[in-house]
């Protein structure tokens, strides 16, 4: 049976599981905490602890799409705005209520080591089981040289992670942010600072939109608005990215909790496979609440199960090697979409996507055209469509015409003359058409051999510049 | 001038309260986003007016409900009522290939009619092009679906158009035939208003009876298009036909849809079992009828009414007697009717009274609704149009009959389809007629 038990930063901090709750408004104060230990989350990384800040209202807001709610989501508000005494004594409390949970103070002071000294040292005696440095935060914080402002300077933040590191007796974890071109100098600095750890990735400097009535973006603070951090599902690829960039370079590389985008269990596996000793999910808690962490754990052991892992160490980093530069990927392996004509429910959508965002090799005219050969063969698009609209169609108003509507269906559930096929001599496999198609399984992309040897681009103008004169 | 309309009655609105009640904002935004986008979609494939579906559903999505609503209406001008009454189950949603996807289908009719409630609501007028713009005058015969399609198209490209009708309301079956929990009489009208502010004019109580009052209209006219439907239902042709206490499911219809009718009392006997008698039926319910009984000659397996229709009969409380027909229909006790009737079976082709199987009904109403035959009157006196099964006949493509100056469609030449098919008659016929006059001009 898989346990789910974690040991990160080198086994100094344990929590039940790697569910952490990000420094955000559901780690606010000790009751919430509490509460979301309780509905089973392994660890919290507490709200960032500081000079207490004023925020403004509104503080939110959020891309929706295709009417879903939140695919993306947006926050101006700044670190915490209760005193640093209330925080620490909930947090005191909290870890004497919960001895086996992980309880991370994540902190933001002014640039000076006295400062960085006195918080580190308040935050362990209340009995913090680590500190993550919030060198994130991208908007108010930044402004007054804090967040983001240290984090996208690696100097100052191998220079703050130096003072914290003098004084820290727990782990110390930078957190990163993302506004930054390459996230491994930050990384390469906290790591040349002393950091035990990293967590990646902070919001991105967002402004999620515009009220088109009144012309002011979105949060709107009393007719203006600032940008502020992004953060939710729309961010797991850039976050994902950032955490493969960080793990794969030698002098970057340390523990690393994951963030960005995190709401179930299948994003949390894909965090640790990339390295993620831990992960940290904050708008998905703030969308549904504390209790999808009861499926993350489930479906995050049922999947350990069925793969044969043991421990999040068993498969912890297993995709990292295979991720690599473009340049070692083999240019001679070739893949053509496959129609699952049963499953095929002839929507059509492979069809136009293919003509006109791809490669022009899916085709309606499988019942008479050509099978393959260039695309001038084919009808485009917009003659199918004129063809349709140029049929005189009646309601079939008598049983007799209802029942002839369903004969001559041909062998598939889909009149033939529905079901797209594919030119497989043009099709260049790059999987648009499986992207777009609604039904699971119906296009697949299929392995063609081609006889060639595998071929890397690298390869290629390596052997090119030996046999031929460079210019 | 506006048209003539309904006073709005609170009772006929309670009675007969929307079948399909309409989406609200966000259940259509919600509903519209379900909808894959089909390419070349199958839904407006089996529209005979070819709405572009995904093309107006997708602009509900992004919130441009009116680009939604000229959408539909570019392609079919009472978009409105046919998103009410049309049998969207054998026609866009029949085709969604969401069955083939193991979901519900989307819901196109409410969704198109939540773009269209949002267009007559907003009261905007259509742009069409003013009269003169071209030098065609084209007289509508009937103001129905087939004409109202017919003058729209023409209207909107600069043609002159007037039609003609008969009664006092325009919209044919619309205002008076369809029930009324589907299409409400004052919501066609709506509709037809839009069209007559397009710039479309109407007679009212004009009739066409004779050859001087067609040779009146050539003079008038470049073209005539017979939009003129069917004609009075068909007699059951038994004993008692015209006695007080009998009248056909049109006639009721239109009498209760116009407030003419207000209450049925006791037992209501509705003979036959296509569309309409269903229509009749559930509205003798819903006006108060204690008990209605649907007469049919055949058995369930047979009856010509679409399933959904059947159904919904089932729920309203309509009962059904099979294989059974009317022989007569007697004077009964206290002024009520006795209809006599006998079970039948089918002998090779032909319906065969079984012996000792009589049996009468009591019943307070009885309602032939058993098809409706053409209009002929008109038509004979037509030169060079020829009739066939009661049918004019003309071009499928063009509507042009024998004569090229008459075009027709809708009822009157398939015989009694849809609103839908009826719009796309009148629309085919306003193009060919475009057409020819400017080969014409050329």
């Amino acid at each position: 049976m898989p346990d789910l038990r974690v040991r990160a930063f080198a086994g100094r901090i344990s929590s039940p599981n790697p569910f952490w709750l990000a420094s955000a408004p559901p780690t606010n104060c000790g009751e919430q905490i509490m509460r979301a230990f309780d509905a089973g989350w392994g660890g919290a990384v507490w709200k960032t602890i500081g000079e207490p800040v004023t925020n403004v209202s509104s503080r939110y807001s959020a891309t929706d799409w295709n009417g879903q709610r939140i695919m993306g989501f947006n926050n101006i508000e700044l670190i915490s705005d209760r005193s640093v005494e209330t925080n620490l004594s909930e947090m005191a409390e909290v870890k004497k209520r919960y001895p086996h949970h992980a309880v991370i103070a994540s902190l933001m002071v002014e640039s000076t080591r006295e400062a960085w000294h006195e918080i580190v040292a308040r935050a362990e005696d209340a009995g913090a089981d680590g500190l993550e440095l919030n060198f994130g935060c991208p908007h108010g914080m930044s402004e007054r040289g804090m967040g983001s402002a240290v984090g996208q300077v690696p100097e100052y933040a191998e220079m703050i992670t130096a003072w914290v590191k003098e004084k820290a007796r727990t782990p110390v974890l930078v957190k990163l942010t993302p506004n930054i071109s390459n996230i491994r100098t930050v990384a390469r600095a906290a790591k040349r600072g002393g950091a035990d750890g990293l967590s990646a990735i902070n919001t991105i400097n967002s402004i999620t939109g515009i009220d088109l009535d009144t012309l002011i973006p979105r949060p709107n603070v009393d007719g203006k608005s600032s940008h502020g951090g992004y953060c939710g599902p729309a961010v797991k690829p850039i976050a994902l990215n950032m955490v493969q960039q960080v793990m794969s370079d030698p002098e970057a590389a340390l523990p690393l909790s994951g963030i960005g985008g995190i709401g179930d269990w299948r994003d949390a596996a894909e965090f640790i496979l990339l390295g993620c000793g831990t992960v940290q999910v904050c708008t998905a808690a703030m969308h549904y609440g504390y209790r999808i962490v009861e499926d993350m754990a489930e479906g995050l052991d049922n999947w350990m199960r069925s793969k044969g892992f043991n421990t999040i160490e068993d498969f912890r980093g297993l995709s990292l090697p295979k991720v690599t530069e473009w340049k070692h990927l083999n240019l001679n392996y070739k893949i053509v979409a496959h129609i699952n004509e049963q499953k095929c429910i002839g929507c059509d959508l492979c069809h136009i996507a293919c003509w006109d965002g791809a490669h022009q090799c899916i085709h309606l005219d499988r019942v008479s055209g050509p099978v393959d050969g260039h695309v001038e063969l084919h009808p485009v698009p917009a003659e199918y469509e004129a063809r349709s609209r140029s049929v005189i169609a009646t309601t079939p108003v008598t049983r007799r015409e209802r029942e002839s509507l369903s004969e001559g269906r041909g062998p598939y559930p889909t009149p033939l003359a529905r079901i797209p096929r594919v030119d497989e001599t043009e099709c260049v496999g790059c999987n648009l058409c499986s992207l777009v198609c609604p039904v699971d399984e119906c296009i697949t992309m299929v392995r063609v051999e081609n006889g060639l040897a595998p071929e890397t681009w690298e390869e290629r103008t390596r052997r090119a510049s030996c046999t031929t004169p460079t210019q | 001038m506006s048209t003539a309309t309904l006073p709005d009655d609170q009772q006929l609105r309670q009675r007969f309260s929307d079948l399909k009640p309409p989406l609200a904002p966000q259940a259509a935004v919600i509903e519209a986003n379900r909808c894959l986008n089909c390419f070349d979609a199958p839904c407006t494939a089996a529209c005979p007016t070819h709405i572009d579906v995904p093309g107006f559903i997708k602009r509900i999505a992004s919130g441009n409900l009116r680009g939604s609503a000229l959408r539909i209406l570019d392609a079919n001008i009472l978009g409105g009522s046919c998103a009410r009454a049309c049998p969207v189950e054998v026609l866009c949603e029949g085709a969604c290939v969401m069955h083939r996807y193991h979901r519900e289908p989307i819901q196109i009719a409410l969704l198109q009619r939540h773009a269209m409630d949002f267009f007559h609501d907003s009261g905007e007028a259509l742009l069409s092009e003013a009269p003169a713009t071209r030098n065609l005058r084209v007289a509508c015969v009937g103001a129905g679906p087939a004409s109202l399609a017919c003058a729209a198209e023409l209207r909107r490209q600069g043609a002159s158009v007037t039609i003609i009708e008969r009664r006092a309301l325009p919209g044919g079956l619309n205002t008076y035939g369809v029930a009324e929990y589907k299409l409400r009489a004052t919501d066609s009208l709506r509709e037809v208003e839009m069209i007559r502010r397009m710039g479309v004019e109407f007679r009212f109580g004009a009739s066409i009876e004779s050859g001087v009052d067609l040779e009146a209209l050539e003079a008038e006219f470049d073209f005539i298009f017979l939009g003129v439907g069917l004609g009075a239902m068909q007699r059951l042709g038994i004993p008692g036909e015209d006695a007080a206490g009998v009248m056909n499911a049109l006639e009721l219809i239109s009498a209760y849809k116009t407030g003419h009718i207000r209450e049925i009392k006791g037992t209501v006997v509705v003979v036959g079992a296509g569309n309409t008698a269903i229509d009749a039926a559930n509205a003798a319910r819903r006006l108060g009828a204690d008990t209605v009984y649907l007469l049919y000659r055949r058995g369930e397996s047979d009856i010509p009414a679409f399933d959904f229709e059947y159904e919904h009969a089932k729920q309203e409380g309509v009962q059904f007697l099979w294989r059974r027909q009317a022989l007569a229909i007697l004077p009964g006790k206290h002024g009520r009717l006795l209809l006599d009737t006998v079970l039948v079976q089918q002998v090779d082709r032909t319906l065969l009274p079984i012996l000792n199987s009589q049996y009468s009904l009591e019943c307070d109403l009885v309602v032939p609704a058993i098809g409706q035959s053409p209009l002929s009157q008109l038509v004979q006196d037509l030169r060079h149009i020829e009739i066939r099964n009661g049918r004019i006949v003309a071009d499928r493509t063009s509507g042009q009959t024998g004569n090229p100056r008459y075009f027709a469609g809708g009822d009157c030449v398939n015989g009694g389809r849809e609103v839908v098919d009826a719009v796309a008659d009148g629309k085919r016929a306003a193009l060919a007629m475009l057409k020819t006059m400017e080969v014409a001009d050329a």
